[in-house]
């Protein structure tokens, strides 16, 4: 459902992807894990099209059509979700608001009709209770005031309210204390499916405990310079990312 | 120029056609040598430097029409909200319409009614309050409105009472007002402990003519007592409205005004709140959308005069194309005002690189034990915001609405009574396009 070849992207005049080869069958999860600055987050943003970066290279193909050439919204409305590392505040739009109107936006686009807000607050119980809130929450701010795992439980709780075909999480456990983390995994082992897949990135072993990917790559200096399976993971914490990198180093060395 | 305001000023004072007591004659006969001296702001006057209020200055305008325009009150349908059982004062070209508005029962001793009226009967409250708290050496303005005024909203809560919902206050000009100048009059007296809800709206059938609205409002807040103001301004988009808004306050009292201004080719509103007293609270929130070549202009005053009294300001701006605003927004700390709390915040949103802001606080601060701070910003929509909710499948121009939205809707938010907050939020999500 999604190739990734050769990708290339660069903010302003530094180069942060350097080439990167994957590809995602439907009900795949994969975890993209590496060092700060390897590139993870980037590539994070990049399939969903934030603006800060630049493809320099490469395609992305989803579902058969080419994912660059496609506006973020148009992205999110086919059936791509990006969880945010740093959720944005909106104070001054309720978190209700905001998401019947995204949610409604993608059913716009695939040709249903809009729901009103009585039967959008049905459709929310069952959603809220995938991340163990009540409804309370949608009527606050989105992210205004929240804590870090709120945060992060209301980037799951769009996640399951928007169905997405592809979602992407971007270091959705970083700040979570144990139970928040509990909480945010769970909700994403709920909504596991047969063609819903993941890209789970993350620097920390620790969510993949609860989250079990089916694949495991490792980033380093924008390439994906090992992968495996999920043992990869359990190995990497505990050697350590210096020892792909030194991995790495000594396959260039071997192959130049 | 000042040759063609006095004979203007005359015309409009012998114009202004209501019975007046001698005192208030005495009280309108100074107010016109006033304005006799002083004429219009002159644009090298502090005060007046960011406003162009020359068109003003310069036009010959008509008195207002002396005969009441008989409209249809499904005509002023868009600019009703809030519950049926809302007493309603409508003012047509500034003439009070019992036809058009409903005065709703009332608990007894509380006075809702028009000020002509009232002065005919000479209510004694009037001699008390009208034009004390908002003097005519003020502004020429002011003056002006002073000798030219014929009617307003009088509203009187006396000690311990509460009105159960709020009053209305609704100036509506027709075509009928175009060319003319118009000088509404409100008195607002909220007794001891007394509570109350006033909303001032001005708005017209009459988008596209040029006139001059002038209004003056006078608030008395005595001790213990609560007050919600809100004020609307929905001229015609050619039409010039200057507005002054003076609140004394008494011990204990709590009073929030919100002001959004959206209409009229030129809008200035003056909103001054003199703190007599100790532990009174002040909260003032306003927002201004423009557009086109529009011009809106805040000055607010607070006078912090005594000890241990708080003031909260937040106001917010949305201009679009080549639009413009001022913003001047003092703070007076008096020597004895120790442990005054006053914080101001003056944001602006830029959505064109055309548009244009203004924004200066300006502080005095006398007493040395006191907290103050003011902010103010300029600036345009966050990008990351933009691309979090085009990430949730919200296309590009509704994002920059909703995020519009946010930004004003946090000021909204904060008026007390939830109707209103509603039709202010329906007002800023027309005007966007949402």
């Amino acid at each position: 459902m999604l190739e990734i070849k050769d990708l290339r992207a660069a903010a302003g005049d530094k180069e942060i992807l350097k080439g990167i080869t994957l590809t995602v069958r439907p009900g795949e999860v994969h975890a993209v894990m590496g060092p700060n600055g390897s590139g993870k987050s980037t590539l994070a943003q990049v399939l969903a099209g934030h603006p800060a970066y630049e493809v320099t290279g490469g395609s992305v193909t989803y579902e058969g059509r080419d994912l660059l050439d496609l506006d973020p919204e148009e992205r999110a409305q086919a059936g791509v979700f990006l969880a945010f590392q740093y959720p944005v505040e909106i104070p001054g739009v309720t978190n209700a608001y905001f998401l019947r109107a995204a949610y409604n936006e993608i059913r716009k686009a695939r040709g249903e009709e809009e729901i009103d807000s009585i039967d959008f607050l049905d459709l929310l119980e069952a959603k809220l209770k995938l991340v163990d809130w009540g409804p309370e929450i949608m009527s606050r701010a989105v992210n205004s005031g929240f804590s870090g795992g709120e945060k992060k439980r209301n980037e799951i709780l769009q996640l399951a309210v928007l169905e997405p075909k592809l979602a992407i999480l971007d270091e959705t456990d970083s700040g979570l204390d144990i139970d928040a983390l509990r909480i945010v995994a769970g909700g994403v082992n709920k909504l596991r499916a047969k063609d819903r897949s993941f890209i789970v990135v993350t620097h920390y072993q620790r969510l993949l405990n609860y989250i079990v990917p089916d694949h495991v790559h490792v980033l380093s200096g924008g390439r994906i310079v090992m992968s495996g399976g999920k043992e990869l993971a359990l190995e990497l914490e505990a050697k350590g990312y210096e020892w792909v990198e030194a991995a790495a180093g000594a396959a260039a060395g071997a192959s130049a | 120029m000042s040759g063609v305001a006095i004979s203007d000023l005359e015309l409009h004072a012998g114009g202004a056609l209501i019975e007046s007591p001698e005192w208030l004659e005495r009280v309108r006969r100074a107010a016109a040598a006033r304005f006799g001296q002083t004429g219009f702001p002159a644009g090298r006057d502090e005060e007046w430097r960011f406003t162009p209020i020359r068109p003003i200055a310069k036009t010959s305008w008509r008195p207002a029409p002396a005969q009441l325009d008989d409209i249809d009150a499904g005509s002023l349908a868009p600019f009703v909200f809030g519950h049926p059982e809302w007493s309603t004062l409508v003012f047509v070209n500034g003439m009070y319409s019992p036809a058009l508005g409903s005065i709703r029962t009332l608990p007894p001793g509380v006075t809702v009614t028009s000020l002509a009226e009232a002065l005919r009967t000479d209510l004694p409250l009037l001699r008390a309050h009208l034009s004390r708290h908002a003097p005519v050496e003020g502004s020429p303005f002011t003056a002006f409105n002073a000798a030219a005024f014929r009617d307003g909203g009088l509203v009187h809560v006396p000690a311990g009472h509460e009105l159960a919902g709020p009053v209305h206050l609704m100036f509506v000009t027709t075509p009928e007002a175009a060319g003319t100048a118009i000088h509404p009059r409100n008195l607002i007296v909220v007794e001891r402990g007394a509570r109350a809800s006033v909303i001032e709206s001005y708005v017209t059938l009459a988008e596209g003519e040029a006139y001059w609205a002038n209004p003056v409002t006078e608030v008395a807040a005595a001790a213990g007592s609560w007050l919600e103001h809100t004020r609307i301004q929905r001229e015609s988009e050619r039409a010039y409205h200057v507005g002054l808004t003076h609140v004394d306050q008494q011990r204990d009292s709590h009073y929030r005004s919100f002001t959004l201004a959206m209409g009229a080719a030129l809008s200035r509103h003056n909103l001054h709140v003199r703190l007599n007293d100790e532990n009174i609270e002040t909260l003032m929130y306003g927002l201004y959308l423009t557009r086109g070549e529009q011009v809106a202009d805040n000055h607010t005053a607070i006078y912090h005069d005594r000890p241990n009294c708080r003031s909260w300001e937040v106001y917010k701006g949305v201009l679009d194309d080549r639009s413009r605003a001022v913003f001047n927004g003092k703070v007076f700390v008096q020597p004895e005002a120790q442990k005054t709390d006053a914080k101001q915040t003056n944001r602006n949103l830029l959505r064109s690189d055309l548009a244009k802001v203004d924004t200066k606080p300006q502080l005095e601060i006398f007493a040395d034990d006191v907290k103050c701070t003011h902010g103010a910003t300029v600036g345009r929509l966050d990008d990351v915001g933009l691309f979090y909710a085009r990430s949730r499948g919200i296309p590009a121009a509704a994002a920059e609405r909703l995020l519009t939205y946010a930004f004003a809707a946090e000021v909204i938010d904060e008026v007390a009574l939830e109707p209103v907050r509603l039709e202010l939020d329906r007002l800023v999500l027309e005007r966007l396009g949402g």
